[in-house]
This record gives structure tokens, sequence and C-alpha cells, in this order.
């Protein structure tokens, strides 16, 4: 059971699945409540020409490539806000495509790269370096912080922006910090998930939370602690099974969905049920009342 | 009943002044040259048919608007400058009842922006329980927003503009899609608080509820078209003029209310329609 844990790459690898996972989770919350559930992909997407532009001009990956997510973020906040028409869903597949299409585009420019973007593409734990673990490390601890210090604005924010405006709360400003932890989250997640995968990595947990909860509160924290587990459970068992382990953290995050589904379908089904039980109970009594 | 404190243009500076503006959204103006005081202490209903510009004003008061011409005070200051604070409750038509909140996170809320502290302070929660208490929905306070009565829904939101205790109340369409008796509830609960000294302006569609709970209405229709008291504004003129339609407008118990005309009523034109106020009368 424990065999896999005397690999020192194996526990590199879990632990920068758990955090990813984690992070990804609490960042998700917000995303799918601002209805942005494909902003995720989209900028992983855009990470990705950032992260061709970085090689290129000999600047360093990390801070390269979020400076490159977080000026994509901004740009899709000011298409949305200036033009609501739009749409953030198109905003987001404009932006977002430009500059993957302009790594694309470099890549087939200069045909003596040698760096291969598999990693970033696709994912690759078993290749993740101390370095990684630091920086997601780093991430995941700053977002937390974050997240957590602006608790009520965030929350307000992300539920009413205009009136939250009205109450004082500035967020143009709660906009971009949070563009800047998303970006920094794409990063970083990047070399775990890759760019394929970072979406699922993003949605599933706060809609699984979200079936589980009506509270904002608890939403988070489930998503965060679904996030974590899927990390673990599915990097455990990618051992065993022998598939990518990107694929089968996606994967069992999925199936942890379907169960919250049944179980919320079922929770429905006996709400219902008893709540028609109760009905037939109270006319029952007047009847009896009546013929008494 | 009608209201007793009335509009007055007395020593006391206006609230809220609009000095000729235009504003709109991308450029387009939706309303246009308009000048309005509304004093402390005023209940205002803006009336007017959709597109009209009432919500516009709302969102002109709140700084959220671009200014084309003219200029917006509120507190004697430009909106342009500072945006002002305000206890504001939107159309609920705008809100996501899907969002996981419950009923006590939406009223802190409106202490969001107050303190550095991620969680509501003790003297917050206390307050937002007062405040529930006397809305009627403290027994809800954990419940989500969606299993909610609209009327419950909009104490919830009017709750939530309370706890800063705000001196200006901006309300839109807080009487829409609630039955009658709900919608005589929020009128009377807005008119207390505006005898607790709250200026409270409000969009609505519901006129005859203005006649009987306001004390002074704005017609609009991208210009204003007159304001003034029920009784005094509410005639056939100026309500063709704000809503492009014929009405009837009888009188009752010393208000003037707005009938309910059938169809035919309508098509046969004004000649038709003041004979019936004559029979009326």
């Amino acid at each position: 059971m424990f065999e896999p844990f005397e690999y020192e790459f194996f526990v590199r690898g879990i632990v920068a699945t758990v955090m990813a996972g984690a992070l990804c989770g609490l960042i998700g919350v917000y995303i799918v409540l601002r209805r942005m559930s494909y902003i995720g992909h989209g900028l992983s997407h855009a990470v990705f020409g950032g992260a061709v532009v970085s090689y290129i001009m000999s600047f360093n990956f990390y801070v390269g490539a979020s400076i490159w997510g977080f000026m994509s973020a901004l740009l899709i906040n000011a298409t949305t806000r200036r033009r609501p028409f739009i749409g953030a869903d198109a905003a987001i597949g404009i932006i977002t495509t430009a500059s993957f299409a302009l790594g694309i585009a470099l890549i087939s420019r200069y045909r003596s790269f040698t760096r291969n973007f598999d990693a970033a593409l696709f994912g690759n734990i078993l290749g993740v370096t101390n370095d990684d673990l630091f920086a997601i490390g780093a991430v995941t601890a700053m977002a937390f912080i974050l997240l957590i210090a602006f608790y009520r604005k965030l929350l307000f924010t992300t539920f009413d922006p205009e009136a939250a405006r009205v109450y004082g709360v500035s967020t143009e400003w709660i906009d971009t910090l949070f563009s800047l932890i998303l970006a920094a989250t794409i990063v970083v997640c990047m070399q775990v998930l890759g760019v394929t995968l970072i979406a699922a990595a993003i949605v599933i947990p706060p809609v699984t939370a979200r079936l589980l909860t009506h509270s904002f509160s608890y939403v988070l924290v489930l998503s965060t602690l679904i996030g974590a587990i899927s990390g673990l459970a599915g990097m455990y068992l990618s051992y065993y099974v022998d598939v990518s382990s990107g694929a089968s953290i996606v994967l069992f995050a999925a199936a942890l969905f379907a169960i919250a589904m049944l179980y919320s379908t079922v929770r429905e089904r006996i709400d219902v049920a008893r709540g028609a039980a109760r009905r037939r109970l109270a006319v029952a009594h007047e009847d009896a009342g009546i013929f008494d | 009943m009608l209201h007793p404190v009335p509009h007055e243009f007395g020593s006391s500076d206006p609230i809220v002044e609009f000095r000729d503006v235009s504003c709109g959204y991308h450029g387009d103006a939706v309303i246009t040259h308009i000048d309005l005081k509304i004093m402390p202490y005023d209940f205002v209903g803006l009336l007017g048919p959709s597109g009209a510009g009432k919500t516009t004003i709302l969102r002109a008061i709140q700084g959220a608007v671009e200014i084309y011409d003219g200029d917006v005070l509120v507190d004697g200051a430009s909106t342009r400058r500072r945006r002002p604070r305000a206890g504001y409750v939107p159309q609920l038509e705008a809100v996501d009842w899907n969002f996981p909140v419950t009923v006590e996170q939406v009223v802190l809320m409106g202490r969001a922006a107050d303190g550095w502290l991620p969680w509501s302070s003790k003297e917050d929660r206390e307050k937002a329980s007062q405040i529930m208490e006397r809305l009627g929905i403290a027994h809800l306070r954990n419940r989500h927003i969606r299993e909610l009565s609209g009327g419950q829904q909009q104490r919830v939101f009017l709750s939530r503009a309370l706890i800063s205790s705000p001196r200006l109340l901006l309300l839109d369409e807080p009487t829409v899609a609630v039955d009658i008796k709900t919608r005589d509830d929020i009128l009377h609960l807005l008119d207390e608080l505006n005898h607790e000294g709250v200026t409270v302006i409000m969009t609505t569609h519901e006129l005859n509820a203005v006649a009987a709970h306001l004390p002074w209405v704005v017609c609009l229709n991208r210009r204003i078209v007159a304001e003034g008291p029920p009784s005094q504004v509410y005639s056939p003129e100026v309500l063709k003029a704000t809503y492009g339609a014929d009405m009837a407008v009888v009188e009752y118990n010393g208000m003037k209310l707005v009938a309910e005309m059938p169809h035919f009523l309508g098509r046969e034109g004004r000649g038709r329609i003041d004979a019936t106020i004559g029979e009326e009368d």
C-alpha cells in the first residue's frame, strides 16, 4: 500500500498534486460563481503563449508566463466591463486563443526550438522539481492568505459587483487582485496538470461542493478539500492503474461529482416525499376533526 | 392615508441634486437635461415606462453611469469626484438566486467594505440580527435565499441596505412580483424608515400604490414630465405625456387613482374616456 511512497519522485508528485488540487478547488469557487468556467481553460492556453515568449527572450518561465497570464486576465476583465454585450465567454475565447496562436506562431517561426512543450500541454508530474514544489507552495500560500484576508469583499464582488461598488467595495481593485492570483495559479499548475486538464480541476470541485451545501463558506472549504483529495487519490491510483496522473486526478474528481449528484438527487426526492407525507398527515388530522 | 411629511424646499440643502444632467451608457444619453432636487427626509417615487430612465437616475446617484452634461451632487459633492455611500436594493430579477449564500451572509454584505477582518465583527452580527428581527426574517437567517418568498427576499436586500444605517436609500422596483399584501407591507416599512429620517427614492410601475403611500412623485420619460404630490401630478395629460397612452384618473378618499380601462375604450379615443371619468366623479 505504501510502496509508491518509497520513490522520491512520487512523493514530490503527490505533494504537488495535493497543493495544486486544493489551489484549483479554492480559486474555482470564485470562477464558477462568476460564470467564467471557461477562463481556466482559456488562460492556460494564453499562458502557453507566454511560456513560449519567455523561452525565446530567455526570461524566467514562472515570471514571464505569470505576467502574460495576468495581462490576459486583465484584458478579459476590461473588455467585458467596457463592452458588456461581448460577454465574458466571447472575450475569453478571443484573447486567450489569440495568445495561444501567438505561441504556436512563434514555435513555427523559430524552428530551432529544442525545448519540449509537451509538459506544458499535458503535464509532467513525474518531472516535478524542488523549484516547482516551492513555486506551487508559494502560490498556494499566497492565494489562501489573500482570499481569506479579502473574503468579505470578494464574496460581495462575486455575488453582485454593481451593489458592491455602491456599498464602497473597490471592485476594480478586487478584480485585479483576483486576476493576479488566477494567473499565478494557472502557471504553477501547468507543470502538474497541463494546459488541457486545468479547466476540469478548476470547475469540478466547486460544482461538486455546491451540490452538497448552500453556504458560501462551506462551499469554499468543501471545494478545497475535494480538490486536494482528488489530487491525492488520483495520483495514488495512477501508480497502480498505470495511466497519466493528470487524467487520473480529473477522472477521480469527476467520479466524486457523480456521487454528489446522486446524493443530491436522492436527498431532493426524500425531501419531496417527506413534504407530501406531512401534507397528507395534516389533511388526515383536519378530516378527523371535521368528522368527530 | 397620505404621507404627513411634505417635500419642502426650505433652508436645508438638497441631499441629491441633478443640475442639467444628461447621462447614459456607451455614449447614448438615456436621460437628457434634467434638473431635480431631492430634499433630506423625502420619500420619492420615480415613475415612467420601461426605458424612461428610472434606473438610470438611481445609477447616476450612485455615480455608476456616464455623465455627458451637467453634474449630479449628493450631499453637495459631485459623484464624478466621490462615489456616495447609500443603501441600495437592486431589482430582484438581477439577483443570482443559485448563488450559495444564506440570508445572514447577504445581510452582512452591507458591511463588507468596512473593517479589515475577514469575518464580520460582533457588532455587525448583532446589528444584522436586530434588523432581521425588525423585518421579520430573523428565523430565516440560515436559509438559502432562493428558498424564500418574494416579500421575504425583498426584506433580505432591504436589511442589507439598512445595516449601514444609510441616510439615503435607493430601491429599484421594490414592489415588483409581490402580492398586494406584501407590497403594502413593504411600502409601510419604507414609510416607517422615512419617518425615522431616511431619505427614500424608489422606482416603480405601481401608480396606485404610490398614490396611497408616497408624498412625492417624479414622472419621467427620458426627461422630467412632472413632479409633485400624486394628487396634483396624476392627470390624464401628465400620464399621457409620461406613458404615451390614454389613462383615466379617478378620485377616491382624497387620492387620485389611475383606473384600469377596458381595451376598447383606449381604441375609441379620449372623448369616451373623459365620459367615463365624468361618470366616476
